[in-house]
């Protein structure tokens, strides 16, 4: 019986055909339990992107099975119609860049997402808001996203990661931009959340800041995973 | 759910405003070309309901006497009058000129009007000021748009006229300001020879053995007389009796006096159809113009606006957006330029360019309405390459390499 969090299982991702193809995802193999964080490290090239993509349902994997709260997404094919709705509904994205849009206040950059999911304007807001006072980003919610500080900004795209309760969060080097402090900062809460609503939280970094923070690291290289014990260590 | 095209444009309400005003500026010229063509038309009918005429007799097979050059003899009338179903009938001859007043030269349309009362055909059927014409000679009515005043001393040709009266909105179809004279002064202006030509014209006469025979006294002097006489008209206007078809005292006129007739409604064809058929295919073509033009141009702002916003747009197809909230986007952006466009060309053909031009300039509201109707299907199918872009992009790209 698989529980929820996130299960991949002889992932394989291939780029093209014939002499060309490049096979990015050889062999994947990933448990994240529900309320656990997880790194995953790889020189570049390895497929690290690739396998985001694949788990954010953005590009079609080509052999293995992947399960997402507690659903089977992939199994040698999609099984899921409408991917947009599960990207919306299960998967938070974070990356690299905040990549607020730019035309919308702080509120509404967060609480697009359950408005594109149905829920009234006033109960989102009202979300959003509620999560900005966890993340220390309240003051701010009515400005917009050009006033924000970097690490205000990568916040407020913390907030939009979680505003929907997703059982996954897929993070691509969300404190790559950051100093120390607010680098250690965006992966505390990012603890706290995953422990708060069962959140798998899965994290591609190379920095070296955040590394001692993981109790548990999946490597990739040359699209293969290996899982390694981390120090989990208090910050 | 909110307005995303909304708050991306109150984000960037700068550059939309630019542009709106750029565009409005087209818009305002194209809305003031159909105004043009609305003004020509109208100026048309203008003269066609001010002439009084149910009928206009003129030259066999011409288009005259606004169209094509047409004479008729100026006795015509006392047999058309005498026709079934006619109530009146009027001589009238129209002459396009220079009508010299001081120290400057107006263009005006110089229309001869027979004595009678006001009310006959040919007459202006308002004045603005002073009275009609009441002596056969030498007074004039003049349209305000000459900017001539009363008492105002008018030479045309030879002759000097002497501003009686004053009226509005009396042009010719190409929008010259009549003046109104005596029919005797008109023909004479219109069919005059100059003094050295009458001259010329007598010395040959004379050094013509068929007409000077002495044998037969009086010949030459007659031949003279009926040489510098003018017996001609260009129309004679019709007014039917109540009751009678227009269309039918027409056929008989044309039956009984080898006439050519045109009925109002022939009329307002020839001058619609012919007169200012090149004016408006021009215009046509410049309103073409300028709707290509405008429609590259939101176009290209769409697009360039659409390129500048390809991260987000991945964004927001990777956070779960569809597709038709993304095509809304970028088609009601488009659509608030056109409507920005529209607010600015219409204050612009208003405010700006019907007070200034120098042709009547007729704002139709229906023309607004349907140019509005154009301007948003122009700025619906300007923002399809937008949409083809934005559709295309990848939600991928929103994570990255
Ligand atoms: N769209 C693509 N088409 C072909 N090859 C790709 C594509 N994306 C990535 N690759 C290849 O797949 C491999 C893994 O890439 P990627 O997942 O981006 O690695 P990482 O994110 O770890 O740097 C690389 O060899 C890369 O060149
Ligand atoms: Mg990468």
């Amino acid at each position: 019986m698989i529980g929820k969090g996130i299960h991949i299982e002889g992932l394989k991702k291939r780029y093209g055909s014939g002499e060309t193809a490049v096979d990015a995802l050889k062999n994947v193999d990933m448990q994240v339990a529900p309320g656990e964080v997880v790194g995953l490290i790889g020189p570049s090239g390895s497929g690290k992107s690739t396998l985001l993509k694949a788990l954010g349902a953005v590009i079609e994997p080509t052999g293995g099975r992947m399960t997402l709260g507690g659903k089977v997404i992939y199994d040698n094919g999609w099984k899921v119609k409408d991917l947009r709705a599960l990207r919306r509904d299960k998967i938070g994205f974070m990356f690299q860049a905040p990549y607020l849009i730019p035309f919308l206040d702080v509120t509404d950059n967060v609480a697009l997402l359950p408005m594109l999911a149905g829920i009234p304007n006033a109960e989102a807001r009202k979300r959003a808001v509620d999560l900005f006072k966890a993340l220390d980003v309240e003051p701010r919610a009515k400005a917009m996203p050009s006033q924000l500080s970097g690490g205000e900004q990568q916040r407020v795209a913390i907030a939009r990661g979680l505003i929907n309760r997703p059982p996954v969060i897929l993070a691509d080097e969300p404190t790559a931009p950051l100093d120390s402090e607010r680098a250690l900062a965006v992966i505390r809460i990012l603890n706290d959340m995953a422990r708060q609503y069962q959140t798998a939280i899965i994290i591609v970094t190379h920095d070296e800041k955040i590394l001692p923070t993981f109790k548990r690291i999946y490597h990739i290289r040359d699209g293969v995973t290996y899982e390694e014990a981390g120090e989990g260590r208090e910050f | 759910m909110i307005s995303l095209a909304g708050r991306d444009i109150m984000h960037a309400w700068g550059k939309f405003v630019f542009t709106g005003v750029g565009l409005g500026l087209l818009i305002g010229v194209t809305l003031s070309m159909a105004g043009i063509y609305r003004g020509m038309v109208d100026d048309g009918k203008a003269l066609l309901d001010n002439s009084g005429a149910d009928l206009w007799v003129v030259q066999q097979n011409t288009l005259g006497p606004y169209a094509e050059p047409s004479s008729i003899y100026d006795d015509a009338w006392r047999g058309i009058r005498a026709m079934p179903g006619v109530a009146q009938t009027a001589n009238v001859t129209y002459l396009t000129m220079q009508v010299r007043q001081g120290e400057r030269d107006v263009r005006s349309m110089v229309t001869g009007v027979t004595a009678g009362e006001p009310g006959t055909p040919g007459w202006p059927p308002y004045l603005v000021a002073g009275r009609q014409i009441t002596r056969s000679h030498y007074e004039a009515v003049a349209d305000i748009a000459t900017g001539f005043k009363l008492g105002d001393r008018l030479q045309i040709r030879r002759n000097h006229y002497t501003v009686v009266g004053l009226t509005r909105r009396m042009v010719s179809s190409g929008g010259d300001p009549m003046v109104f004279i005596p029919l005797k002064d008109a023909q004479e202006a219109q069919f005059l020879k100059d003094n050295d030509a009458i001259l010329q014209q007598r010395r040959r006469t004379t050094a013509n053995p068929n007409f000077n025979r002495p044998q037969v006294p009086g010949l030459l002097e007659a031949i003279i007389a009926s040489q510098s006489t003018n017996a001609y008209v260009n129309a004679v206007l019709v007014q039917v009796e109540a009751g009678h078809d227009a269309e039918e005292v027409a056929q008989s006129i044309r039956r009984w006096k080898r006439l050519t007739v045109y009925t109002r409604s022939q009329m307002e064809e020839i001058l619609v159809g012919k007169l200012i058929a090149t004016a408006a295919k021009q215009i046509f073509m410049f309103l073409v113009i300028l709707s290509v033009v405008s429609s590259a141009i939101v176009a290209f702002i769409i697009y360039t606006l659409t390129l500048g916003k390809i991260r987000e747009i991945a964004v927001l197809k990777l956070i779960g957006t569809k597709n038709r909230t993304i095509v809304a986007l970028i088609m009601q952006q488009s659509i608030a330029l056109g409507v920005i466009g529209f607010v600015v060309g219409k204050i612009t053909a208003t405010l700006l360019m019907e007070p200034i031009f120098p042709k009547y300039v007729l704002l139709e509201p229906l023309d607004s309405v349907i140019g509005f109707g154009a301007v948003v299907v122009i700025c619906i199918l300007s923002s399809i390459i937008a949409i083809r872009a934005a559709l295309k992009v990848d939600p991928a790209v929103a994570i990255g390499g």
